[in-house]
């Protein structure tokens, strides 16, 4: 997986609630056995027109926000399906940070698992720094995992919080299959006791 | 003595393997569904890492989200992305020695359906499944939740997660229901009550009377629309008809044992007076024929209503966001539901797709005739049988529906069942999110009865004046 420690970047504004894994990566793009290459469908919906062309209108075909890594969004991002196409998408598309005020639970735990960090933050904070995000290209942002620390353009910190679990992970690049694995004798352990509680579980 | 403590609380602390020290834990998982579209980088994943299945028996495994629906199935590529899928689920559950569902097999359908109907899915487990309705197995009184394909190679490679306890939010619905007023009209009017991040961080454990009268089905469509209200998981505590349901079923525990089983089962109901961080009560009484007129299932009303005005909503985003809606579905505020014409009538999915849910549409159609184009997808091959053995499929073919073969079908338009831009669907599927049932559609969220009288009316229809 990708680390994840400190990037800076323009940040693209996109403050609509309720942004769903379907308008992330629609269904039709769901049809790879693969996690790489999703980036050119992401938001593909809103993004393209139907004759394939892209939509002015929407903020990350704006020439300041195409590469932007980070996209300020509005409450319950990522509702809707556990596709982790999503967080695919999204990253193979360039972005590696979302603030949100609140995020849908199995998007945001997916996202840790592909080097994209979600932060949550309150709505009247969210809603000063879609104010900076729309001054564009003149308005970087730096957003440090480590510390935990978004700088402002006008230099300002913000902190936030983050399982330290998953900041650990994402910082040092981890993948917890293998720290998981290394727990192998606990787990027998409790296969044994389960199986005499509820043999019905290990036909 | 322990303290009193909830449905959800018993099933966690039963699979604690480790208690961590960032404040996560190691949960055990027992039961493990996997489909074509979220699994191939999962077995991708454990191969490049050259990692085994730590419990291959486990792991049930079926095609559903790409499968096409027509009888020519079998020869029938509706493309060749959605093939490869298929092909690969095939090919990794081969390698790894996995129970396979073949797409011509009668047990095929959609995995929440399939899993129940095969004694798979049990009270008192963990079970998981890369896909969000998993929540659909909590009717049984498991622990029920969507994984993320990362999720689903952990879970392969080590039958465990790491995860945070979740809240306890309990939505009690008391009281009988009124004519025409289903399961789904429920899970609706409770998403229309809490919004879609109601139940964000929780896990949703339904009780009262309501419930408990719902037949499995119907507990089965509640649960399935846990996850439109935000929460990972819903749960109902497994009583005699969970058992009576269970029992029999191919990989449910038998005779001595299933009494051993019920014994415990019945030890995990919540305590009485354990206690919940938020809870919710409903009138039953109050609950009529709901419909979604929005692109979120919380935008829901009563079919007797008018499509609401952006401007009467607090705040610019969520005034916006109604706008965008509203625009989306090409809808005008004050304009009555009933008076909303529907191009395409889609009944199936695992929210409706159980011989419950095709006696309520044969039971409105029977001897009348629709007038707009209606598919009628059961949600798996053993459904597909009952319902043509109970005369069911020539009820609909004589109305005029399209009796097809099980799969998810038009509920997301992985397959070539569409509904084409601008087209507007009465759907007893669970999301009206923007080009769900594919691009451009508007979906208006229904129950199969008043999906059933959409298609003989042409309109959105209250079910009680038909
Ligand atoms: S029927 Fe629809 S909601 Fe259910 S598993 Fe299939 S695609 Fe998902």
């Amino acid at each position: 997986m990708d680390k994840f420690t400190k990037i800076s970047s323009v940040a693209a504004p996109l403050p609509i609630t309720n942004i769903d894994t379907d308008m992330i990566i629609p269904q039709n793009f769901l049809r790879t056995i693969e996690r790489t290459g999703l980036g050119k469908h992401a938001f593909s919906n809103i993004r393209y027109n139907d004759d394939g062309s892209e939509q002015k209108n929407f903020i990350l075909n704006q020439p300041a926000y195409r590469r932007a890594q980070i996209l300020i969004a509005g409450e319950n991002f990522g509702c809707g399906s556990s596709r982790e196409h999503a967080p695919w998408a999204l990253t193979d598309f360039g972005l590696r940070c979302i603030i949100a005020p609140s995020f849908a639970d199995i998007f945001y735990g997916n996202s840790f698992k592909n080097g994209l960090l979600p932060i949550k933050l309150p709505q009247d904070i969210i809603d000063s720094l879609i104010k900076d995000a729309e001054r564009g290209a003149n308005a970087v942002f730096t957003v440090d995992l480590e510390n935990l620390e978004i700088t402002r353009p006008d230099g300002e910190v913000i902190g936030f919080e983050i399982d330290p679990f998953r900041q650990h992970c994402l910082v040092n690049g981890l993948d917890d299959i293998g720290l998981t694995m290394e727990r192998g004798e606990k787990i027998s352990a409790f296969e044994k006791e389960q199986k005499i509680q509820q043999p019905w579980l290990y036909k | 003595m322990t303290s009193p403590r909830t449905l959800y609380d018993k099933i966690w602390d039963s699979h604690v393997v480790e208690e961590q020290q960032s404040g996560n834990s190691l949960i055990y998982i027992d039961r493990h569904i996997i489909h074509e579209v979220t699994s191939p980088q999962a077995f991708e994943g454990l191969r490049t890492a050259g990692r085994s299945l730590r419990r291959v028996e486990t792991i049930l495994a079926v095609p559903d989200h790409n499968v096409p629906t027509t009888a020519d199935r079998e020869t029938r590529v509706d493309s060749i992305e959605s093939k490869t899928q298929l092909d690969a689920l095939e090919r990794n559950c081969k390698e790894f020695n996995v129970d396979y569902i073949p797409m011509m097999d009668a047990r095929q359908g959609i995995v929440h359906i399939v899993g129940p109907e095969q004694g798979f899915t049990l009270p008192g487990t963990t079970l998981v499944c890369g896909d969000s309705h998993t929540s659909t197995h909590g009717a049984f009184g498991a622990l029920a939740f969507g994984i993320g394909t990362s999720e689903v190679e952990h879970v392969m490679a080590t039958q465990t997660l790491i995860l945070k306890r979740s809240k306890n939010l309990r939505i009690d619905v008391s009281g009988p229901l009124g004519s025409g007023v289903t399961a789904k009209d429920v899970a609706l009017a409770v998403i229309g009550k809490i919004g879609t991040a109601g139940g964000t961080g929780s896990v949703i454990e339904f009780t009262g009377s309501t419930f408990t009268n719902l037949s499995m089905e119907g507990r089965m469509t509640v649960c399935n629309m846990a996850i439109e209200g935000g929460a990972r998981a819903g749960l109902i505590a497994p009583d005699d008809k969970t058992y009576d349901y269970i029992k029999g079923k191919p990989k449910a525990p038998k005779e001595a044992e299933f009494e051993v089983a019920v014994k415990y089962w019945n030890s995990l109901k919540s305590d009485p007076e354990a206690k919940y961080d938020n809870e919710v009560f409903i009138n039953a009484f109050d609950i009529v024929p709901q419909v979604t007129w929005g692109t979120s299932p919380e935008d829901v009303l009563p079919i007797t209503g008018i499509i609401p005005d952006p401007m009467n909503f607090k705040g610019l985003d969520k005034k916006a966001s109604i706008k965008r809606a509203l625009d989306y579905m090409g809808l005008k505020p004050g304009t009555k539901l009933t008076d909303i014409k529907v191009d395409k009538v889609f009944i199936g999915s695992c929210t409706n797709g159980r011989i419950e849910d095709m006696r309520a549409v044969a039971a409105v159609v029977k001897g009348r005739r629709i007038v707009v184009q209606a598919l009628i997808v059961p949600g798996s091959g053993l459904v597909k049988l009952q319902a043509e053995h109970e005369g069911l499929d020539q009820i609909f073919i004589d109305a005029g529906f399209e009796w097809r073969e099980p799969g998810c079908s038009m509920c997301l338009a992985m397959n070539a069942d569409k509904i084409l831009p601008q087209e507007r669907c009465a759907s007893t599927s669970n999301r009206n999110f923007e080009g769900r049932q594919g691009p451009k559609s508007r979906t208006h969220l229904v129950s199969p009865a008043m999906a059933a009288a959409a298609a003989l009316r042409g309109y959105l229809t209250d079910i009680r004046e038909l």
